[in-house]
């Protein structure tokens, strides 16, 4: 069963991925996309049908804790890594007229 | 002995008893990076003056009088995707090639607080995705067993660096194989915990439902000190798991008897070298003339763990490198248009070719009308594997099986078709879709010089169980020595190649410095338009 992944898909799911791809990528993609999709369909030689998905190994459940802050302010700290930054805040390009 | 021969246990006796102190032992393994890295680059980041500054601290420490663990003083290395606070972690990406965290993994303060020296950070495949160490934005590591074949991946500037005896011992990550195969593929021992062992806090995530830190040293007796160590439940991630049998070094003793070894008759069929093969049935002859029983079981569902974990793996990988924007941390395109604009270009330049393959088919997987047919049927797929080897494990105590098909291939022979190298992965996968814990020892050499390593994997919890047969087999191997290469010094090898390299290596931070670039662009933008930027 050959796959096959239409231009709209690959732009669809670049948008999705957040990722600008150049023609030429867009091309590799659909054509990566299509193999690796080619080969996974092997996993319909499975019968599912009764079998719950298994997201975690262990049951895992919510941990709560109460809401109490236990560490300081480290604004600074972590605006250090920040490629841009202004005010104490992280700087991005204007987004609202 | 040198210090670098010793093993990480056998220096931390000699630092103890003083006949080493902190410093001579930071000291040697540094002098050793600085001779070896440039032909190997198995690291990323080697902080000298803080490496001796922490060496000169835990002295003091030991010198007090503190009650330190069996390490305590003991250099060590950490793949480049585990945080530090302080020293850079770049997960080998562009995208995160200034990153200097504000904090460190829990796996790391577990280390530190039993007096751990860190000397640098290990290079790796681009977030972990790999299994050459080629997709590394700083180039790739070479195999110090022969420097034109690949260290295998992702850990492998972790394995390169306890081969090379650039480091005692080091921390990797395990999502497919990512240390049991590079350990295999450099001679080195690496284990890769049950799932929730190890807290993955301060781990940059890949694949967070299989993703496991986990130790890579010269033997078993290491690996169990140091999970002793890193081994913590922690409420900073929620799938750590209370465990009160975390006492691994206990399990050391040379006694397989009575212990119950299968080997899946479908791990041998086609694909698997025969040396391989035969390096395998020879552990299990050994095992069984000291007692063990050894039978062939067929596992089953071996050929749909590939498929089902990369649906997983690349679904996941594409949520958690979402957060990668150029806004907080890293790289950040110098020329786009608007927000989104700078998200996409930001993300575009500074993802390497194989993550972005990943985040794409990940994205494709999880989008409303392929969720069910691929991300929901890998789940249901991975529920089957995991029954697979619920029934091995009620009549088997270890699973033996090769760790790779082979040994290392050469550089450049792999990144050409992605489908073959994750083929590659075939018997580590199933591990981490099942939670299971796995240790790859080594166990000869091919005639090609190469290491072969064997895999010992356990049921869920059962650490010990392969501890213990890890041990026995070693207690019949003997000491297991470094490289021929790394008797030298490495300096006669290939100088014009690693010239290559670090110039690369030079040129790609020069031109990733994207921080004041981006100040420029903010005025010229600024001044031209007359926009405001904030």
């Amino acid at each position: 069963m050959a796959n096959k992944i239409s231009d709209e898909t690959i732009e669809y799911v670049g948008i999705l991925a957040k990722l600008e791809l150049s023609d030429t990528e867009k091309e590799q993609a659909k054509s990566d996309i299509e193999r690796m999709l080619d080969y996974i369909d092997k996993l319909n030689e499975l019968d599912t049908s009764d079998v719950e998905p298994l997201s975690h190994v262990f049951p895992v459940n919510n941990v709560f804790r109460e809401d109490v802050v236990t560490n300081g302010d480290e604004r600074a700290r972590l605006l250090e890594n920040a490629p841009a930054a202004k005010d104490g805040a992280f700087q991005v390009p204007k987004t609202v007229e | 002995m040198e210090i670098m021969e010793l093993t990480a246990l056998e220096l931390g006796r000699e630092i103890k008893k003083k006949e080493v102190s902190v410093r001579e032992a930071a000291q040697a393994f540094l002098t050793r990076i600085a001779q070896t890295d440039k032909v190997l680059n198995s690291f990323v980041t080697v902080e000298e003056e803080q490496v001796l500054q922490r060496a000169d601290e835990v002295q003091s420490a030991l010198d007090g009088g503190a009650s330190l663990g069996p390490l305590a003083g003991v250099p060590a290395a950490v793949k480049d995707n585990i945080c530090t606070e302080g020293i850079k972690t770049t997960c080998s990406s562009r995208i995160l090639y200034n990153f200097i965290p504000p904090y460190s993994a829990q796996a790391v303060l577990q280390m530190q607080k039993q007096g751990a020296v860190i000397l640098g950070k290990t290079n790796m495949d681009e977030f972990a995705m790999g299994s050459t160490t080629e997709t590394s934005a700083f180039g790739p590591t070479k195999n110090p067993w022969n420097t034109e074949h690949v260290p295998g991946g992702s850990s492998g500037g972790s394995c390169v660096a306890v081969a090379a005896c650039e480091a005692p011992y080091a921390l990797g990550s395990d999502t497919g194989g990512s240390i049991r195969q590079p350990s295999s593929f450099c001679g080195v021992t690496g284990l890769k915990p049950t799932y929730g062992t190890v807290s993955r806090y301060g781990l940059i995530a890949y694949g967070s439902s299989l993703d496991q830190i986990g130790p890579i040293a010269k033997d078993i007796s290491d690996c169990a000190a140091i999970l002793e160590m890193i081994a913590s439940y922690d409420p900073k991630d929620s799938t750590s798991v209370k465990r009160a049998d975390c006492d691994f070094t206990a399990a050391l003793t040379d006694d397989v008897k009575g212990m119950r070894i299968g080997i899946p008759t479908d791990y041998f069929g086609e694909g698997l070298e025969e040396e391989v093969k035969q390096a395998v049935l020879q552990v299990a002859e050994v095992l069984r003339q000291k007692g063990a029983v050894v039978e062939e079981f067929p596992l089953s569902l071996v050929d749909y763990a590939i498929p089902a974990y990369y649906v997983i793996a690349s679904a996941e990988a594409s949520s958690n490198l979402a957060r990668f924007d150029g806004v907080k941390y890293g790289y950040r395109a110098s020329a786009y248009d608007g927000l989104h604009g700078m998200y996409k270009k930001s993300r575009s330049e500074g993802f390497g070719e194989e993550v972005k393959r990943r985040i794409m088919l990940g994205s494709f997987v999880l989008s409303s009308g392929y969720y069910d047919a691929y991300y929901l049927k890998a789940l249901r797929t991975k529920a089957l594997i995991r029954r697979a080897f619920d029934a091995a494990f009620e009549k088997y105590d270890v699973i033996l099986a090769p760790a790779s098909p082979g040994t290392a291939p050469k550089l450049g022979q792999s990144l050409g078709d992605p489908l073959k190298m994750y083929l590659g992965d075939i018997y580590t996968i199933s591990a981490n879709l099942a939670g299971l814990p796995g240790v790859s020892v080594p166990c000869r050499v091919d005639q090609n010089g190469l290491p072969i390593g064997v895999q010992m994997l356990g049921n869920c919890f059962m650490e010990k169980k392969i501890i213990r047969a890890a041990y026995a087999f070693e207690q019949a191997r003997g000491r297991w020595q470094a490289p021929p290469q790394a008797q030298r010094k490495f300096e006669k090898e290939t100088v014009s190649a690693s010239a290559d390299d670090m110039q690369r290596k030079e040129k790609e931070m020069r031109s990733a410095s994207a921080k004041d670039v981006w100040k420029t662009e903010v005025k010229t933008v600024s001044a031209s338009a007359g926009k405001a930027v904030d």
